[in-house]
């Protein structure tokens, strides 16, 4: 039986198994490839979306338990957004690959916190592996959209 | 590949009309394999530069953007001297082509930190020749002098106010002669080498999430493929009961292939779900029993060989008998991943009459053979695309992910996405080779360096990947950064000993640079303060300025260099806070380094706990890398490789239990997380020397932090780790004091 879902503003169908992770569905059945597989264990954050404004581990997420709810990916966060803006007046992406979870991991943070310490991002953003290792950059530009 | 040359070979130019008209150029390497040409004709235009009739300029990426900025970067050298703004160009991934081969390599490879000094001349003359023919062009149009005529902003002027695009010159210019003397701008002229405030090209793409990693690749009818593969290096396929399997929804074929057995499905997670239904018997091969104590044991009883010299002076063994202090010390490094986020992965496309491979790769040149290999097509029947990378560090010179997704596509004849877990990444990777390094330093009465032994021990990547340029017993990839050994000790004797371990080695961003700073610079280390000597201070005052070529680290600088590391060490000790009283807990540390012919300096400031945990604080730098085409990614190159050789320092380790490894994700794989980065990476930039040479800035800090890191643990702490990584269980197994190093008085 398909599942509906609100993704990105719109209405979004999937006939698949109900344990289906999120992040299957968004790739492969509706060709969302902005959010990335990375380790499948929730244990490195590239699959970070928005589930009804939270940020969620879309890998570890089953479809099932989305039906009727909000889900905002990468493709859904404004490309005006104070985050997507720091991101790139920073150049803060190398290979770019861990690049969406972060940012969407780094926009709920903004969300709930306007003006995050160095000790606020360590804790929330911890969850989120960078094999380039652009933290320092995503650290700064977490800072310059806090003030935009 | 048997054609890897550590020699530039020379480069010409010729030119060939594009499709679609307009102007390409390209450079082609003489004595080319009569297989790569024939891709090149097949994958015509092949060239660096395109200029459409509608003033479209495309400039040819022939590196693979893996985060290290190519696709900028070797953009910037073009558009320097083609007149043209770097922001308005177009850049494509290049196919394989003889034209792209890296000349330092001797194939059409990313990695050595490479791409940017193979570019510097020959990608600035590429840009400077294709202007001389526009403004040829445009000179033989107006019937005027060509010194008459000015190429700006992708357009010529010439005299009494005349005009054209390089769009409208584009085809005339295509059938000008090649100049053969092609001067380039001098460095005061550049207006976009160099320049501060450039920002990426690929930055807004990977914001928005549309830069095409291979994992998002997508094609009409795809298939998706997960795969079992057997648990222990080199283990086979003996037999599989796929009768679950193939009853799961979704799933259309379960095939054998030559590593393993494949799931092949409408999606992934369909693939995945029946993968995990498999049951599979392994024939577990040569390994079966392989573990840790074995592969010690193999290296240690290795160890004990006499190994090969590769670089020699005087009589080492003879004076370390006589004289008057003896210093000795062992040190261990461990197997590590590469781990990038991506997962390996290809999607193919095998037809009978051609194949189409779409895949994330570090050697592109190499895929046509290896998917010939698999399919019995033909080299030049197979088209090769690269994607972005998501990560790389020298995973991704490995190929064989793209002949595992062929052979499968072949299988089930249709185009098939073949994905890897994480799990099945991690365990199936090429390691890092873990080694044993053995050093001695002999000093007279005086304090005087009199004697240095160098005796390294570990398993040798190029003797798997590249045969041919293994000679002697010596892996020129296992003696980078010692070949250089860069302190004046009138006897010495370096010697190699390979074994191998039953675990794959791999090349591993910075290479053996990371095994032999480590011991070079932390055993210099312990001397100075065994001799009671300041680290930097001693450092300098022992440096080599020899003028010899070294024999066998063909990237690096090739001679001594000793007034470049002089000048490093003094920067990064004024810059760096060096001296200073620390509070408890804190320690300073210090590593120098020439490799790639950049050579650097780092200070690292840790913090240790009582419980042994290290925090890597501050890091300070001091680079002499020549002249940065993009400075502020040459930054962000450093920054990459400090918090990469962080990793590495603080928690690498790869572990094989029944002949396979046993770290599966990032829970048993430990890498550096946000909380755990230095709170300040501070770069401080040598200025570049009259007609220096861009160094390589991709790898050589991933092995100077690790070394000082070691140096600022010793600091903080007074133990001397000599075993990586620098874990709380190893720091406190050195802190006992039978392993402070007292002298051998003779």
């Amino acid at each position: 039986m398909a599942i509906s879902f609100n993704l990105n503003g719109k209405q979004a169908m999937a006939d698949v198994a109900p344990d289906t992770p999120l992040l299957w569905v968004l790739r492969d059945t509706l060709g969302m490839t902005g959010t990335k597989f990375g380790c499948g264990k929730a244990l490195c954050g590239a699959c970070t979306v928005h589930l009804n404004g939270q940020a969620v581990r879309s890998c570890q997420t089953p479809i099932g338990s989305v039906a009727g709810q909000k889900v905002t990916t990468i493709e859904g966060l404004a490309a005006n957004h104070p985050v997507k803006k720091a991101w790139i007046a920073l150049d803060v992406p190398q290979c770019g690959y861990c690049q969406p979870g972060q940012m969407m991991q780094a926009s709920a943070l903004l969300a709930n916190n306007k003006s995050p310490s160095d000790a606020d991002i360590d804790a929330w953003m911890s969850g989120n592996i960078c094999r380039c290792g652009t933290y320092p950059r995503i650290r700064a530009a977490i800072k310059a959209a806090a003030k935009a | 590949m048997e054609n890897i040359k550590m020699t530039a070979r020379r480069d010409f130019l010729k030119a060939s009309a594009a499709v679609g008209g307009g102007l390409s150029l390209g450079f082609y390497l003489p004595g080319a394999s009569k297989v790569a040409e024939a891709q090149a004709a097949t994958h015509s235009p092949n060239a660096w530069i395109k200029i459409g009739t509608d003033n479209s300029v495309t400039i040819m990426c022939a590196r693979s953007e893996m985060g290290q900025d190519v696709y900028t970067s070797l953009a910037m050298l073009i558009a320097e001297e083609l007149e043209v703004d770097v922001n308005k160009v177009k850049v494509e991934f290049a196919p394989p082509a003889e034209a792209y081969i890296n000349a330092l390599l001797g194939g059409q490879i990313t990695g050595g930190s490479t791409s940017v000094r193979d570019a510097w001349e020959k990608l600035r003359k590429a840009g400077a020749s294709a202007r001389m023919m526009l403004v040829g062009a445009a000179a033989a149009q107006w019937n005027v002098d060509a010194a008459q005529c000015k190429a700006v902003g992708g357009a010529v002027s010439g005299p009494g106010g005349k005009r054209a695009t390089y769009g409208q010159l584009a085809e005339a210019a295509s059938k000008m002669e090649v100049p053969k003397d092609v001067p380039l701008k001098p460095n005061a002229e550049w207006k976009q080498v160099g320049n501060v405030k450039q920002k990426r090209l690929d930055t807004p793409m990977k914001v928005n999430a549309t830069a095409t990693f291979g994992i998002d690749v997508r094609v009409p009818d795809m298939l998706y493929a997960a795969v079992a593969m057997p648990p222990m290096i080199g283990g086979k396929v003996a037999s599989f009961d796929d009768e679950r399997a193939k009853n799961m929804p979704g799933v259309k074929a379960v095939v054998q292939y030559s590593r393993g057995v494949a799931v092949v499905a409408d999606s992934y997670w369909q693939a995945k779900k029946a993968k995990d239904l498999l049951e599979i018997t392994w024939d577990e091969g040569p390994n079966a029993n392989n573990d840790m104590r074995k592969v010690w044991g193999g290296l240690r009883d290795a160890a004990a060989q006499p190994g090969a010299v590769f670089r020699e002076a005087g009589d080492a063994d003879g004076a370390l008998g006589s004289v008057a202090k003896l210093y000795e010390a062992t040190y261990e490094l461990p197997f590590l991943s590469h781990s990038p986020m991506e997962p390996m992965n290809t999607v193919a496309h095998v037809r009978a009459d051609g194949a189409t491979i779409i895949t994330p790769t570090q050697f592109q040149q190499l895929v046509p053979f290896v998917v010939a290999g698999a399919t019995g097509l033909k080299p030049e029947q197979i088209n090769v695309i690269t994607t972005f990378l998501g990560g790389g560090f020298g995973r991704r010179v490995e190929v064989d992910y793209t002949m595992d997704a062929a052979e499968i596509s072949k299988a089930v004849g249709a185009p098939v996405k073949m994905v890897w877990s994480r799990e099945d990444d991690m365990t199936h990777d090429s390691y890092r080779p873990g080694g044993i390094y053995k050093v001695k330093m002999g000093v007279d009465a005086a304090g005087k360096l009199v004697a240095y032994r160098y005796h390294g021990t570990s398993p040798s990547i190029s003797s798997r990947l590249f045969p041919s340029i293994v000679k002697d017993g010596i892996d020129p990839f296992a003696v980078e950064a010692i070949d250089n050994f860069p302190y004046a000790v009138p006897n010495h004797k370096l010697t190699y000993q390979m074994f191998d371990a039953g675990i794959t080695p791999g090349y591993w961003r910075g290479v053996s640079h990371n095994q032999n700073c480590y011991v070079v610079e932390g055993f210099i280390d312990e001397v100075a303060h065994a001799l009671g000597k300041d680290p930097i201070q001693f450092r300098i005052d022992n440096l080599e300025y020899s003028e010899e070529k070294h024999k066998w680290s063909g990237l690096s600088a090739g001679q001594a260099v000793g007034g470049r590391m002089k000048r490093v060490l003094e920067d990064v000790k004024a810059k760096s806070g060096w001296g200073a009283k620390l509070p408890d807990g804190k320690g300073r540390g210090v590593a120098v380094m020439e490799g790639y012919n950049t050579v650097m300096a780092a200070v690292v400031d840790v913090t240790i706990s009582k419980n042994y945990d290290v925090t890597v604080d501050k890091v300070t730098y001091s680079v002499d890398a020549g002249p940065l085409i993009h400075p502020d990614q040459a930054a962000a190159q450093i920054e990459s490789s400090t918090i990469f050789g962080q990793s590495a320092a603080l928690f690498g380790e790869i572990t094989v239990k029944n002949g396979g490894v046993e770290q599966m994700n990032f829970d048993q794989y430990r890498v550096v997380r946000m909380n755990e980065a230095p709170k300040s990476i501070a770069i401080h930039w040598i200025p570049a020397a009259k007609d220096q040479p861009p160094g390589g800035l991709g790898e050589p800090a991933t092995a100077v932090v690790t070394a000082a890191i070691g140096n600022a643990i010793f600091s903080a702490s007074g133990i001397r780790v000599r075993r990586l990584p620098f874990s709380p269980e190893n720091i406190k197994a050195f802190a006992d004091p039978r392993h402070t190093m007292k002298p051998t008085n003779l």
